[in-house]
């Protein structure tokens, strides 16, 4: 269950509305992930595990990143307007979360305000999808799951340098993020195999690896790549 | 079999029908594309959800509009609902008259928003009774042997 190329990613919905729960469902299935759909900020929280007390635990978290979850979660996509806790408001929640924060979230909403989109954008969603959502827009969520898993790896590569996964790297703290980014390009390529109708969202795909490289973001994204440079 | 042929053609052409005369968008066919083997009812899934969702909705909105003191923030809620699911299935011209009823919430306005509800009201029957029809035609297509021609 560890291979990260093996297994299919697990997405959480968070949508009140059941026909949009629906149709993300189908949409996130065609594109072959596994879906767990929830209607609500706060039974998203449940399903994750968070409980208000884990934010002061920071310490067990940067050693063992999933101890606080029951399932492990790849990438969270939430409705922004929800009764009750909006996705702005989980979306922070998730961040204030030393288990969770490394998680990808994605918003979703109906309406175009650009002061919300940049919100949530700050708040450090990785992207804001307007409804209705699309097959198009799901086929955008790969990066960002791949972009936290490589993240994953460094973090555990520079702290055991023993018994890291990857073999070579003993002796180069800087080198485990260019070793991480040649499977990230193996991944990549897999990923074209697998997608060839979708050529031109390779060219983001390229783009995001370049931003990895620069640690700039060539869109929306803020620059979340200061915090592998910091662990080393 | 000129059976089946004469039902796909008819499908086709009710289909195209509908998008032209803007009762559906392009949405629907993102549907539509999204329904296989694994899924063969997805649409007419989904659709059936629009309607159940949308009857309450519009049963909601008579019973608050029709109270002394009108919240309007609860009659902008439902139409914001019954705009977001519309938009989710394609019935483009019930998602426009949602965004007019909300005009009118905004504005604090009963009376125009009673006659947004009815516009609504008349829109949604009319785009059930279409999708009612066209799905009476793939069935029909189906039963005859045919498959259901995507656009």
């Amino acid at each position: 269950m560890g291979m990260a190329t093996e297994t299919q990613f697990h997405v959480l919905a968070v949508d009140d509305s059941l026909i949009d729960r629906k149709l993300i469902e189908k949409l996130l299935k065609t594109s072959s992930y596994q879906v767990t759909t929830v209607d609500s900020g706060t039974k998203a929280l449940e399903f994750l595990g968070l409980h208000e007390d884990d934010q002061s635990n920071p310490n067990t978290s940067s050693v063992f990143p999933n101890n606080h979850q029951e399932v492990e979660v790849n990438l969270i996509i939430t409705d922004y307007c929800m009764p009750g806790m909006t996705g702005y408001d989980l979306l922070r929640k998730i961040k204030e979360s030393s288990s969770l924060r490394n998680i990808p979230v994605v918003i979703m909403s109906s309406e175009n305000v650009p002061s919300r989109i940049n919100r949530c954008l700050e708040e450090g969603a990785e992207e804001f999808f307007l409804k209705p959502v699309r097959l198009s827009d799901v086929n955008r969520l790969k990066p960002h799951i791949m972009k936290t898993k490589l993240k994953d790896h460094v973090i555990i590569s520079t702290d055991q340098k023993q018994e890291n996964e990857e073999e070579d790297d003993d002796d180069e703290s800087g080198k485990p993020v260019l070793q991480s980014q040649e499977e990230h390009q193996q991944r990549q390529q897999q990923q074209h195999q697998q997608q060839q109708q979708q050529h031109h969202h390779q060219h983001s795909n390229s783009n995001k690896r370049k931003a990895m490289e620069e640690g700039l973001s060539p869109d929306r994204t803020r620059p979340r790549y200061n915090g592998v440079t910091t662990v080393v | 079999m000129d059976g089946v042929v004469q039902l796909q053609k008819q499908l086709v052409d009710y289909t195209a029908s509908l998008f032209h005369e803007g009762f559906l968008d392009e949405q629907f066919n993102q549907l539509q594309q999204l329904q296989d083997e694994s899924n063969p009812d997805f649409v007419v899934e989904v659709v059936s959800l629009f309607f159940e969702d949308s009857e309450r909705l519009l049963n909601e909105l008579g019973k608050t509009l029709e109270q002394k003191t009108v919240d309007f923030k609860k009659v902008d809620a439902h139409v914001h609902q019954l705009k977001g699911s519309s938009s989710s299935i394609g019935a483009q011209r019930v998602q426009k008259l949602c965004i007019a009823f909300r005009n009118c919430c905004e504005e604090l306005n009963t009376e125009g928003c009673l006659k947004c509800l009815q516009q609504v009201k008349h829109e949604y029957s009319l785009v059930k009774n279409k999708l009612e029809t066209l799905f009476k035609l793939e069935q029909q297509t189906i039963a005859a042997g045919g498959s259901i021609p995507t656009l």
